[in-house]
């Protein structure tokens, strides 16, 4: 098997930080924690995007997850601020 | 059930006239969200963003625990995307029940849950650019009231 790829995408001001709504990774990441550490650690503007987890949100697969949920199986992973609704 | 997510506007009135007209209803309670200007008048839009492969799905599951939670004989949701001008309408929910005492409560758990569970992000345009609207420390708060069964529709005899 070949290293699984994700659909990333990002919304309201990450997507603005980061550049691009979505994008296509290949990640062998096993947690959401994972595949973050691996995007901090290509260029500034995604170290700038997630420097502080505690405001960011994460759904996986369109479901609200955990930074610690496994992506094992996951074609979708999201990540955005806290939402505003309503 | 019905859950529309949607860039256009919507017509309140004809909504509600035609909401939970059936057998056994008793109350109808509707709340509509209004773009309100930032107080300096300054306010040109609100830029909505939202998830779509997950926005629809996302208000189906807060409605159906409301649905759960409360005897409800019609649930509505609506909420816009997109360019909003002040004034504009954001969204609309409505509750349908027997009792009055179910339709309140499952309204505002609803907008609750809309405001902090939902995926929609708000943006304030003014001359001097956009800014994103922050996710306050009280609406997280909101939800932790019907965490402990608060809220629950009250049982036979309570004389509601």
């Amino acid at each position: 098997m070949g290293i699984p790829d994700f659909d990333v995408l990002y919304f309201a001001w990450v997507r603005e930080r980061i550049g691009l709504p979505r994008e296509r990774i290949s990640s062998t990441a096993g947690t959401v924690g994972d595949l973050v550490a691996e995007l901090r650690s290509r260029e500034d503007r995604y170290a700038a995007a997630f420097a502080d987890l505690s405001a960011l949100r994460v759904a996986v697969d369109q479901e609200l997850a955990d930074f610690d949920a496994p992506l094992a199986g996951a074609r979708e992973v999201a990540f955005f601020p806290p939402m505003t609704g309503g | 059930m019905r859950v529309h997510v949607q860039p256009g506007d919507f017509d309140p009135g004809a909504e509600l006239s035609a909401f939970g007209r059936r057998a056994g209803v008793g109350a109808v309670v509707s709340f509509t969200g209004i773009v309100r200007d930032n107080g300096t008048g300054t306010l040109e839009a609100m830029e909505i963003e939202h998830y779509p492969a997950m926005t629809e799905s996302a208000i189906r599951r807060i409605a159906e625990a409301a649905q759960a939670r409360w005897a409800l004989a019609d649930l509505l949701v609506i909420h816009r995307f997109g360019r909003l001008a002040p004034g504009a309408r954001i969204m609309m929910v409505a509750t349908a029940s027997a009792h009055r005492a179910a339709a309140f409560a499952a309204a505002e758990y609803l907008m609750d849950y809309l405001k902090s569970r939902a995926p929609f992000w708000k943006k304030e345009i003014t001359a001097q650019g956009g800014e994103w609207v922050a996710a306050r420390n009280e609406d997280e708060a909101a939800l932790a009231r019907w965490r402990d069964g608060a809220g629950k529709a009250p049982g036979p005899g309570s004389g509601i």
